[in-house]
């Protein structure tokens, strides 16, 4: 796509694009190369879909009333077949097949995951049931919300820790296998700001439901701020602040096993939690990241996600733990 | 053409139980393909209404967002046990029901090939679905609760989550040991359907005269005995890699988990044409009687079921395009789909054309196999969107896809069914279904299931996958899953009128003559039920459509109502259900970990094998 028209793009679709809209996770409203590309293969496709439907059943139709059966009626003529009639309507659909099979080779191609050499390099590691991120280039480790810049190529390398996954963001592009042991690529352009939420779609085990994700398309200054945030460590906890508390309980509890928190942690069995707080949603996408619901999430995860690692302190944390570790885990921005 | 200007006289009823033996021991014991058919009908009726009752908890879930019905845990289980019933004890055996039945009668023949071979593959079919729904309640004896250890991995079993890793209880492993079951009983039918439809045809009866039922039943059957070894294999390397700690399937071991995915595949596509072809074949049927007309293109009808047979072989990767294979191997296996919709589309116009010009009765079985095609119409023009790749990348494992294949199972193969028990419900029974309850049947069951599948394709194509227990309100569809779960109950509706109509025509139901229809083939010359032997003297077949008459020939004569010479007929066998009986003791072997319980299973298969190969021939 020409800059030019790419822009007049961006800037239309930025005015129509409310974070979310009333379908979020439609595959109907592309915002990037990739899902454009296979939103116009699937839209040449509907329609002739529709009209081979719209012939027919009415063929059908018409037959089933013309032909009913009525009294007196005489006997029907015996047709046992009709050569031209069969040869007709087996060339028709491998016609309107051919239709099909270009445009659809042709997008295959064009979507098989090539990037050019400058574009935005983003690595998915799917887990049960969340997704981590990592951008080598930029150094940055980060869970289940993705920023890239708008108008940027960007190249997402797929893979998994555990089980397969399947990554999937509807309004940027078709959705890939994470498969353990090997790595699959995507390339996009978003072409529009925005939140775009989607989710695991390949069968994780119990919580594969609960696997959702966003990608937030940042516009250039605002990706800019977003790494210079996540490349530096989490800002410090005022001395005695409830925080400061949260971060103490923290460092001598089992969260240090599995989450990181550079400075404090490196545990890696679950997400990074460097810069948790300056996330819009926790518990891979499932609630706002908002003090009740991390409260909720840290005393008992598994009633908020059947099947989570993160599984109940023995013994039970107590109210004023919780709150102590909500307000760290909200400290870290 | 003529035919018979009114339906022959019925027999009397009073002449036709009396050579059948009764009691429990001799349907035990039973090696008549016609019992053996009814055997499977009810058992396979039972797993349907099971999958269904799976079937709605699934929709009352999904009613609207956050459901709280069911857990996420049961679920899984329930969508995982809903798939693998419908496929594979519901589905197939429903099929076998007919093959059981009807085939033997369609090729002028007094019983399959091999009668206790088929009688161990019913007995082995109802113990191997016993088995695998066992598993919803023998939790307690596993240390979990009810409800706990039925499977859980979906119906296609995806590794490595069904690694012992991933899934450590006894789940998974019932699912393995319940299929692996069943594979032993479509593998034994199968070569028993082979040999019979080709070598025990009657005098006269070439492969090109054969009914296009008995002919799907051989293409599919050829497809079972090729495509079963497959997933048995599959499944032996699952069970290895749970059981003895092989790596069959280990990424860490540097296997591929993808190679389970496409064993699996390569069994699951050649599946659906086990599942789709014999709707076809009973359509085919259907509409020639109905029309009074012959089925437009029976050659090219039979051909594209053989070609469609052999072109399903090779699409299976159609249902990995997202696993990442490469442009190269997309582009193959997207041109192979699409050319498979080529013969498909040959079959739904030369359908369309037998109808045109007929003279339409518009009985049950007729309204089912219209369905059948206006449903399937859909289920195959989706089945296009998502033969090209990118498109698939956005509706693979959405409900886009739910919506497909329940437009292809549901429209069409259970279309097809009822289509064929209407149609030859009074030859198996006697009784004549009752035609206003019929009608109600339909309606509602095509008014419902168009309401339960149509809106999966927006839901679908707005974004929501599959096999998730929980969906948020955010996503938009809500109202288009309570659309969709009333549509569910409504079939759940039409299942109950269906269940009525065939409990209350078993007493009630009009006496079924020899012929109810003006069939042209050879099922329809024999009484309803027929006679323990079939037919009174074995029948020369004049042609394709034998009891009418064409410009080739004159209708067939009907055998004679009593036999000129006394017919011997085999007594029953103990042997086949013995041996049967053997293969679940097996199963709990593993699951047990106990090696007397393989070698007691093992033992007993072969004391039962070793009796019946020594079975005096005259019982």
């Amino acid at each position: 796509m020409p800059p030019r028209q790419g822009l007049r793009l961006i800037s239309i679709t930025l005015a129509l694009s409310a974070c979310g809209g009333p379908f979020p996770q439609s595959t109907l409203h592309p915002r990037s190369d990739f899902a454009v590309g296979i939103d116009r293969l699937f839209t040449g496709i509907f329609w002739w879909a529709l009209a081979v439907f719209l012939l027919v059943e009415t063929v059908l139709l018409i037959t089933i009333i013309r032909f009913r059966h009525r009294e007196g009626t005489p006997a029907p003529r015996a047709t046992h077949g009709h050569t031209v009639m069969e040869i007709a309507w087996t060339l028709a659909p491998a016609v309107i097949l051919v239709f099909v099979a270009v445009p659809t080779v042709r997008t295959i191609f064009a979507t098989a995951g090539e990037a050019p050499a400058d574009a935005l390099q983003v690595d998915v590691i799917g887990h049960q049931w969340w997704w981590e991120y990592k951008y080598p280039e930029l150094g940055i480790v980060t869970a289940n919300e993705m920023h890239v810049p708008v108008g940027k190529p960007v190249r997402v390398s797929i893979t998994s820790a555990d089980v397969i996954h399947a990554f999937w963001a509807p309004a940027l592009g078709g959705k890939r296998d994470a498969i353990p042991g090997q790595i699959n690529r995507i390339a996009f352009r978003a072409d529009s700001v925005g939140d775009y939420s989607g989710q695991c779609a390949e069968f994780c085990g119990a919580s594969h439901a609960n696997m959702r994700l966003r990608v937030l398309v940042d516009s250039g200054p605002a990706f800019r701020a977003w790494v210079e945030r996540e490349r530096g460590g989490p800002a410090p906890q005022a001395a005695g602040s409830l925080a400061e508390q949260g971060r103490q309980l923290f460092a001598r509890s089992a969260c240090i096993a599995c989450h990181t928190v550079a400075g404090v942690s490196r545990g890696a069995i679950g997400p990074s939690l460097t810069h948790v707080g300056g996330r819009t949603t926790i518990a891979a996408g499932l609630f706002p990241n908002d003090s009740s619901h991390l409260a909720r999430w840290i005393a008992n995860a598994p009633a908020l996600k059947p099947g989570s690692l993160m599984t109940r302190m023995a013994p039970p944390l107590t109210d004023a733990d919780v709150a102590t570790l909500v307000a760290y885990v909200q400290s870290l921005k | 053409m003529s035919h018979p200007a009114a339906p022959a006289a019925p027999a009397a009823p009073a002449a036709r139980h009396s050579d059948q033996p009764r009691g429990l021991a001799s349907w035990l014991t039973t090696t008549d393909h016609k019992r053996i058919g009814l055997l499977y009908f009810w058992t396979a009726l039972s797993f349907f209404l099971v999958g269904g009752l799976e079937a709605l908890l699934i929709r009352l879930q999904l009613a609207q967002p956050d459901g709280r019905i069911v857990s996420a845990e049961t679920y899984n289980q329930l969508f995982t046990m809903h798939g693998t019933t419908m496929v594979f004890l519901a589905l197939m055996p429903l099929s076998a029901s007919f093959f059981n039945y009807i085939v033997p009668l369609q090729i002028g023949a007094r019983d399959v090939a091999f009668p206790r071979l088929n009688a161990f593959s019913y007995w082995v079919f109802l113990l191997g679905g016993v088995f695998l729904n066992a598993s919803w309640f023998v939790g307690p004896l596993f240390h979990a609760g009810r409800l706990n250890v039925a499977p859980d991995g979906g119906w296609f079993g995806y590794v490595n989550l069904t690694e012992r890793q991933f899934s450590p209880g006894p789940n998974i492993d019932f699912w393995v040991l319940g299929l692996q079951i069943l594979g032993i009983s479509s593998l034994a039918a199968g070569f028993n359907f082979i040999v019979t439809i080709l070598n025990m045809r009657a005098p006269g009866l070439k492969m090109m005269r054969l009914p296009v039922f008995s002919w799907m039943t051989l293409v599919t059957q050829f497809l079972v005995i090729t495509a079963f070894p497959v997933i048995t294999v599959a499944l032996v390397f699952l069970l290895f890699d749970r059981f003895f700690g092989t790596h069959f399937y280990l990424p860490e071991a540097g296997a591929s988990p993808v190679l389970w995915q496409h064993l699996f595949w390569l069994f699951g596509h050649p599946e659906v044409y086990i599942l789709i072809l014999p709707a076809m074949g009973i359509v085919s049927e259907v509409l020639p009687t109905f029309t009074r007309k012959p089925l437009f293109g029976y050659t090219v009808v039979v051909y594209s079921g053989v070609l469609i047979g052999f072109m399903g072989w090779g699409v299976w990767s159609h249902h990995m395009f997202s696993v990442g294979l490469g442009p190269i191997a997309d582009s193959v296996f997207s041109a192979t789909t699409m050319l498979i919709a080529v013969p498909t589309g040959v079959k739904i116009f030369n359908w369309i054309a037998t109808l045109w010009g007929g003279d339409i009765r518009g009985t049950t079985a007729l309204h089912f196999a219209v369905g059948f095609i206006a449903m399937f119409i859909i289920g195959g023009l989706s089945g296009v969107s998502h033969a090209s790749p990118p498109a698939d990348l956005q509706q693979t494992d959405t409900y886009y896809v739910v919506a497909h294949i329940h437009y292809v199972l549901f429209g069409g193969t259970i279309f097809g069914l009822f289509a064929g028990m209407y149609y030859w419900w009074p030859k198996m029974t006697g009784r004549l279904l009752n035609e206003p309850l019929g009608k109600l049947h339909f309606w509602l069951t095509f008014i419902g299931m168009n309401l339960a599948f149509f809106p999966m394709h927006f839901i679908g194509l707005l974004g929501m996958p599959r096999r998730i227990y929980t969906y948020s309100a955010d996503l938009g569809v809500a109202g288009l899953n309570l659309a969709s779960t009333i549509g569910a109950l409504l079939i759940g509706v039409s299942v109950l009128v269906f269940l009525w109509n065939i409990l209350r025509t078993r007493r009630h139901g009009a006496i079924a003559p020899n012929d109810p229809w003006g069939g042209a083939t050879l099922e329809w010359s024999i009484p309803s039920p027929p006679p323990v032997y079939n037919f009174s003297v074995i029948p020369t077949v004049v042609g394709r459509l034998t009891r009418w008459k064409t410009e080739f020939h004159e209708p067939m004569r009907d055998p004679p109502a009593v036999p000129p010479a006394p017919i011997h007929v085999p007594g029953g066998s103990w042997w086949p259900i013995v041996a049967a009986l053997g293969l679940p003791v097996l199963a709990l072997a593993p699951l047990a970990h106990a090696l007397w319980l393989a070698l007691l299973g093992a033992a007993i298969v072969l004391f039962g094998v070793y009796r019946w190969a020594f079975e005096p021939f005259e019982v």
